[in-house]
């Protein structure tokens, strides 16, 4: 309920919201939690496995039982923590895991069968029968599993990521990080605040300690101006750092203001960082201690001192330390009733009111189904019931070290504080200060801060005056561990996953006995909440259950993200085109405009084929380009093959080096085809490379193969080969290139050169400077079509345009563009292969290029494709297969085998790398590599592929079908 | 993670790719042997601790590194041409 | 104590204090006949097959850490048998057999669930390539069908097929394919082995391999010395250090793959489902987390962490091919140390020096194996002979170039893999 004049939120902005159907009203920055509370709701979920009713139970993003999912649609998000949900006009959520309501959930009968569903059950039975397992148990569990639903319908992709950089992060803006910031930032540093929530303060905003001899708030409020007037530092607020990165690389996830789907994702380079968590409560395992209104006592003081919500009417405190007694002094001060102090200890500070204080005491059972009603203690004195709605428990505060274990540390116990504090110097760059670091007073978090700020500013050699500490409480911390109540009843450790100290007992006695083995067996601490509720409880109650220390029992390791976060956040611009660059041609436009789809080749669109009137499927374009290119000219665009210049006095040796074959015996003016080895002595690229002039070559790869080359390129030159005087540079993007085959393609480039060229000054493998229209080019007479071709490049600027008039011309001469499509079949008449023959598994042995293997130069790759592996005979080897019917299906990926032979690995003789319909030959042709493929020319094989149900018998032939003497080329 | 390229300065880690150890950078000379060359390519110290190893700065200048760094902490420990 | 309903059903009625220890903890022997360095899945699974299958169990499994603490309780838990190259697909063939029989074998449920799994392809190219790897799987006698773009969207319906920068052509689906709970595997393995006499020593560390006029004589451990006739190192990820101990060098590097899970969901996605155009795969546990990864950090990196490169790149694949996930919030990361080779295939074999064995150079992979590993890795200790499954699993097929089995293609370099 809403206590007035209580609280840091404005009475007067109302805020209507919508909780599984019903509305309420909150005020302006309201939690969904706080405002439920103040409405008088206290059941917000339903645990994992047995769907007990549950209340919310913290003040945090720790929460482990109010987990709601906000918003429809597209908007809609599961396992949202009610206590982190801002309110905002119109806000909806519903409650999850309960059917059909949250007060009347069906799967509650799980409860009532607990003792055969403990930990591990489901690793001992399901077995049998065998088919049961997916046919019904799985199918049953993934159904019960999980807590919230997404909605079907894609996220819509609305957040961003942002690179940050700064001198000092700081992370957390209570006590300790308000002093760090305002430190760095006076010295003139360049600082980052960030903190969790939608205002910064931390602890001060929750509690009734004044700072400086103001009220906390106030206090806050004081800074957050002198802050805010700093030109060098940036706050964030609702901005939790996920993750502690190498290099000083921290993850952060900044989220919206209230209602504001959109997110963004920081990636920081901090030079150093101060970690101000602060620390997270933990509770005490007891009998019945899971129901709605037992909360942490650290909670229940923030909902009163922030929110001005009191959690419930009547209040019981069961703590082993001094510091949550104040809990019971708030909430008298605040007009509520107070039950009783009870504390474990033999010792405790007195009663500051009405209440009595129990010693040695402990909760022993609850009631109340859908909220609590009543507790069960004995003390010291004796035993009694109490009725309360609110407990409020604190079994002490676990310091928020997470960011420091990432790299792997682990954190260290101390027992004079009964918590794990920070390993030291785990994270290079990062600092702890504040209750983060076990530092657990007011002052003593301020002191830290202000220290954690100077050591790293000394670092950074940059200087800074002593700040004035303002005067805050240092009540030393008066805390004995106590971890759990035995007796009758179940007493919960996580409460999202319910697991009980029970089921920690037994994973000991079936000896899971490392804490790794509980956790995983159990499934303490793999909730939402990652354990931060129930990790240290439960290590305890495994130490004790198999005779060790905490120290020796260890915990389990910590990992980001620090909270859970959106995929769509951390992927945020990889949806839809976004995830990868687009590239375009320059003849992309006129491409579309002739109504040519375009495919993808690599991150490149390229076009298929170019349907003409009449066509309506794309066989009949491709055959058609097919007989235009072969018949009289077509013309495609190949500007997406690699292109590196380069130029020096040994860049001929360099090319000697990195090719199989000699190009220092090429003159200029001409070009080589070149196949290009990796050193493990497998064909990596093929392309060409043309001498311009002395010393200066142009090489082309693949489109597939452009990046690594380049890469190893500058792998041999730097490195291998630094000895070699040269320099080259990627130009594949300066040039656009454009192929013009076929028996008019001279005749075509007459008509646009401003020289024309013959045989004589141009034949075969002949290149050179062209211009055209003024425009200054490069022309190479080479063929993937096996037709008289040639390569034009032009300046890219100039690409549009020259594609445009080259189709216009190719088409006054029965030709035009050709596509992909068309390209493929081409290439594979002549034998010439692609990346789909050379898939990184072949030799040139396996091609049939050993004898590109110029014997007495060494190469990249020579020596390693000499090793007897890959000289080998049997390799399978490259051919060509023709159907015997020619109009029988064969399809690449098919396997051969011989014809008697049945269609097993065994048998298996080789497989189908390239197939397309030839117009020119009237069949199926196929590229493959079969074994011993050289020695077989004539004999039959058989084409098997079983997922489409083709069974083809073959003439093995050689690869090239189509003039194989290459006279087309010529003249 | 961040690397510092020699010429370009700290930058992050992905503008750069990393190939293995830097023993690649010493190519056998052909006639070594196929112990020597196995060896070259295949088999590698591979410690749990300070390692050199080849970096390619593909988004940046180019350049190849040689970084000196452990294993186990992912600490930089120096950064060379190659 | 035998597992099933009835027991759970006797022992839930008694206070569920009848459960007995599911393994002992032995005092480690003087000398065994042989020792299994590594209790990992792959040397538990050894263990338990060599008592098994050859009635061997004067046998220790030396494990530094906690039982199943290395990769087999780090991984996404898939299993499939969709390799094509020979030496792969007989292998594969033989672990998925083994895995359908598994709980059954082991008496406990390992929740082997062969939900089906399917790579998407979106390029003719990669289709052909798949084409390629579905019949080698027929041709193994293993089972895969060919979807159309149409089929695809019969089965994964909730994929992004309106706006995505690689459309999907379709996909190759392995309806034997699927997944199983890595941690129950381990603890099977390791339940039964104990229940046969074998000895699985937990915090014992090798700090020496006794090599003597080139045999091998036993180890040296953090809790003493034990004797042994052979000893198999079977320590993914550490394989470089431990071989190192007896002098060997392999031709591994060691490095890190990141995986992901959701906080659990409502389910939402049935199958196995693999990207082709960028590093990512999903899988949805029985829990209901959406379990995912994509592809190595590829700096060498003993660190089982990650960075954010990496990570960024899985979440926007996962966003380009299925942004209805992109409100599933990412719980947990986590990242374990893979033993790369130069083809990307594992070593089963002996070595140069008599009675050291080796089972390493699993890449990412050695979850699936984990039956077959174990069944292949006992036979050769039993019988000094390569089992026929995994014959081909060479040391010396890098030097020779014979065998290699690169199945990405990559050639001869480690992390490309």
């Amino acid at each position: 309920m809403r206590v007035p004049g209580r609280g840091l939120l404005n009475a007067a902005q109302q805020v209507r919201f919508n909780f599984d159907g019903v509305a309420y009203d909150g005020l302006a920055g309201d939690s969904l939690a706080s405002a439920l509370l103040a409405n008088g709701v206290r059941l917000m979920g339903r645990s994992f496995k047995y769907h007990r009713p549950r209340g919310v139970v913290t003040a945090g993003s720790d929460e482990p039982n109010a987990l709601v999912t906000v918003g429809r649609g597209a908007a809609q998000r599961p396992n949202a923590r009610a206590p982190m949900v801002e309110l905002f006009e119109g806000l909806e959520a519903v409650s999850q895991n309960r059917w059909p309501s949250l007060a009347v959930d069906a799967m509650q009968v799980n409860d009532l069968v607990s003792p055969f569903l403990s930990a591990g059950f489901y690793y001992k039975t399901f077995m049998w029968p065998r088919a049961f397992w997916e046919k019904l148990y799985e199918p049953v569990i993934r159904r019960a599993a999980g807590l919230g639903a997404l909605s079907g319908v894609a996220a819509a992709d609305e957040s961003d990521k942002v690179f940050g950089f700064c001198d000092l992060l700081v992370i957390g803006g209570g006590p300790a990080g308000l002093m760090a910031a305002l430190v760095a930032g006076r010295a003139g540093a360049d600082v980052i605040l960030a903190d969790e929530r939608d205002r910064m303060g931390g602890r001060l905003l929750d509690e009734k300690e004044g700072v400086g001899g103001m009220a906390g708030h106030a206090w806050v409020a004081g800074v957050l101006d002198e802050l805010d007037s700093l030109p060098n530092l940036r706050r964030l607020v609702r901005c939790t750092v996920t993750g502690a990165y190498d290099g000083g690389t921290y993850g952060a996830v900044q989220r919206g203001a209230p209602g504001v789907a959109h997110e963004t994702f920081w990636r920081i380079a901090a030079r150093r960082a101060v970690l101000c968590a602060g620390a997270l409560e933990r509770g005490i395992a007891f009998p019945g201690n899971d129901r709605p209104g037992v909360m942490m006592a650290g909670a229940v003081r923030g909902y009163l001192h922030r929110y001005g919500v009191a959690a419930g009417r009547s209040v019981a405190v069961f703590a082993n330390n001094d510091h949550a007694h104040c809990t019971a002094r708030d909430m008298a001060a605040a007009g509520l009733r107070v039950a009783c102090v009870i504390d474990t200890r033999p010792e405790a500070p007195a009663s500051t009111g009405d209440w009595p204080v129990y010693t040695e005491g402990a909760v022993t059972g609850t009631s109340g189904r859908l909220g609590l009603r009543s507790i069960s203690l004995r003390h010291a004195g004796g035993q009694r019931d109490v009725f309360v709605d609110t407990l409020a428990v604190s079994g002490g505060w676990n310091p928020a070290v997470h960011l420091t274990c990432h790299m792997g540390a682990r954190p260290v116990w101390r027992d004079d504080i009964a918590a794990f504090v920070p390993p030291e110097a785990a994270v290079p760059g990062l600092r702890v200060a504040g209750a983060a670091a076990g530092v657990f007073t007011t002052h003593g978090a301020l002191s830290t801060g202000v220290r954690a700020a100077h050591d790293a500013l000394d670092d950074l050699g940059i200087s800074a005056t002593p700040a004035d500490l303002p005067e805050a409480e240092d009540a030393a911390c008066c805390i004995t561990a106590f971890w759990q109540v035995p007796g009758k009843g179940r007493a919960w450790l996580d409460l999202q996953n319910d697991v009980t100290t029970k089921d920690v007992a037994l994973a000991a006695r079936e000896n899971f006995r490392s804490v790794e083995h509980m956790k995983r067996y159990t499934t303490q601490g793999m909730a939402t909440d990652q354990g931060k509720g129930s990790n240290v409880t439960a290590l305890a109650v495994l130490a004790d259950a198999t005779g060790r220390s905490i120290a020796a029992t260890g915990t389990t390791t910590f990992r980001p993200p620090y909270t859970p976060v959106a995929i769509a956040t951390l992927g945020a611009g990889g949806s839809g085109v976004g995830f990868a660059p687009q590239r375009f041609t320059t003849s992309h436009a006129a491409s579309i405009a002739m109504g040519a789809p375009m495919v993808e080749a690599g991150l490149w669109y390229r076009p298929g084929y170019f349907p003409r009137r009449g066509e309506t499927t794309w066989r009949q374009s491709c055959d058609r380009e097919v007989a235009m290119v072969r018949g009289a000219v077509g013309v495609t665009d190949v500007s997406t093959l690699g292109k590196i210049d380069i130029q020096g006095p040994d860049a001929a040796a360099f090319l000697d080096f990195v090719y199989t074959n000699r190009f220092s015996t090429l003159p200029p003016g001409r070009v080589r085809y070149g196949l290009m080895l990796r050193e493990d002595g497998h064909v990596m690229d093929d392309g060409t490379s043309a001498c311009l002039s002395p010393g200066h070559y142009l090489m082309t790869t693949t489109t597939a193969g452009a990046a690594a080359v380049i890469k190893h390129l500058d792998f041999v030159a730097q490195v291998l080969r630094s000895d070699l005087n040269l320099r080259f540079t990627s130009v594949t993007e300066h040039w656009a290139q454009f192929a013009i085959a076929g028996p008019k393609a001279r005749h075509l480039l007459n008509t646009l050169l401003d020289d024309p060229i013959d045989n004589a000054t141009f034949p075969f493998m002949a290149c050179g400077a062209v211009t055209l229209a003024g425009v200054k080019g490069r022309l190479f007479r080479i063929s993937f079509s096996g037709e008289h071709a040639y390569e034009i490049a032009v300046p890219a600027r100039h690409g549009a345009a020259l594609f445009r008039l080259l189709v216009a011309q190719a088409e006054t001469l029965g030709g035009g563009a050709y596509g992909m499509e068309a390209l493929n079949v081409l290439r594979l008449e002549k034998g010439h292969i692609t990346h789909a023959e050379i898939d990184g598994r072949s030799t040139a042995g396996d091609i049939g290029m050993a004898r590109m293997l110029a014997p007495q130069k060494d190469c990249i790759g020579k020596v390693m494709a000499a090793r007897p592996g890959l000289s080998d005979p049997a390799r399978p080897r490259l051919v060509g297969l023709r159907p015997l019917d020619p109009t029988a299906p064969v399809s690449a990926g098919a396997h051969l085998f011989a014809p008697g032979a049945a269609a097993v690995r065994e048998y298996d003789e080789g497989y189908v790398t390239s197939v397309g319909w030839s117009a020119t030959l009237n069949s199926n042709l196929c590229l493959a590599f079969l074994t011993r493929g050289a020695d077989r020319i004539g004999e039959q094989v058989r084409l098997v592929d079983a997922l489409r149900g083709h069974d083809t018998l073959c003439s093995v032939t050689d690869p090239v079908a189509h003039d194989p003497k290459g006279e087309r080329l010529r003249g | 993670m961040r690397l510092t390229c020699p010429l370009c300065g700290a930058r992050d880690l992905r503008e750069f790719s990393y190939t293995g150890a830097a023993v690649l950078c010493d190519r056998p000379a052909p006639d070594a042997g196929a112990d020597v060359w196995d060896s070259y390519l295949h088999l590698r110290d591979n410690p749990a601790g300070v390692t050199r190893d080849l970096w390619y700065h593909g988004a940046g200048c180019c350049a190849w590194l040689v970084v000196e760094r452990d294993t186990v902490s992912h600490a930089v420990l120096s950064v060379v041409l190659g | 104590m035998r597992y099933n309903a009835l027991r759970l059903l006797k022992e839930g009625l008694t206070g569920n204090r009848g459960w007995v220890p599911v393994w002992r903890d032995p005092v480690p022997q003087a000398a065994y006949d042989i020792v299994i360095i590594g209790g990992g899945g792959h040397g538990l699974a050894t263990a338990w097959y060599l008592a098994r299958e050859h009635g061997i169990t004067n046998v220790a499994v030396l494990e530094r850490g906690y039982l199943g603490g290395g990769n087999i309780g780090r991984n996404t838990t898939i299993v499939r048998a969709n390799y094509f190259l020979p030496g792969n697909a007989e292998f594969y063939s033989h672990s998925l057999k083994l895995w359908e029989g598994l709980e059954a074998d082991l008496n406990y449920n390992v929740m082997h669930s062969q939900r089906g799994l399917i790579n998407l392809f979106h390029s003719d190219g990669q289709r052909d390539a798949f084409v390629r790897r579905g019949n080698a799987m027929i041709a193994q006698g293993d089972d895969a069908v060919l979807l159309d773009r149409d089929g695809v969207r019969r089965h994964l319906p909730y994929l992004d097929f309106d706006n995505p920068r690689f459309p999907v052509y379709g996909g190759l689906l392995h309806p034997r394919g699927g997944t199983a709970r890595h941690d129950a595997v381990a603890w099977g393995y390791a339940r039964a082995a104990d229940r046969r006499g074998v000895d699985l020593i937990q915090q014992c560390e090798v700090t020496g391999i006794d090599v003597q006029g080139g045999r091998v004589t036993g180890v040296q451990t953090t809790r003493g010395a034990i004797r042994a006739k052979k000893v198999a190192i079977v320590t993914a990820g550490r394989s470089g250090q431990v071989a190192a101990l007896a002098g060997l060098r392999l031709p591994i590097e060691s490095h890190v793959l990141q995986a992901f899970v959701t906080e659990g969901l409502k389910p939402v996605i049935d199958h196995v489902v693999s990207f082709g155009m960028g590093h990512f795969y999903i899988s949805q546990s029985d829990k209901g987390g959406l379990v995912f990864g994509g592809d190595l950090d590829f700096y060498a990196s003993y660190a089982q962490r990650g960075n954010l490169p990496m990570m960024e790149h899985v979440m926007e694949a996962a966003m380009t091919l299925m942004p209805v996930i992109g409100h599933a919030n990412v719980l947990r990361s986590w990242g374990g140390i893979m033993d790369m080779t130069p083809d990307g295939s594992p070593i089963i074999d002996r070595t140069d020096i008599d009675g050291l064995y080796l089972d390493c150079g699993w890449c990412y992979g050695g979850f699936k194996a984990v039956p077959a590993s174990g069944f292949a890795l006992a036979h050769l200790l039993a019988t000094d002979r390569p089992h026929e499954t995994a014959a081909r699993f060479r040391l010396d097929r890098f030097r020779t170039g014979a065998g290699l089995m690169d199945e990405e293609g990559t050639g001869a370099q480690h992390n490309l893999h």
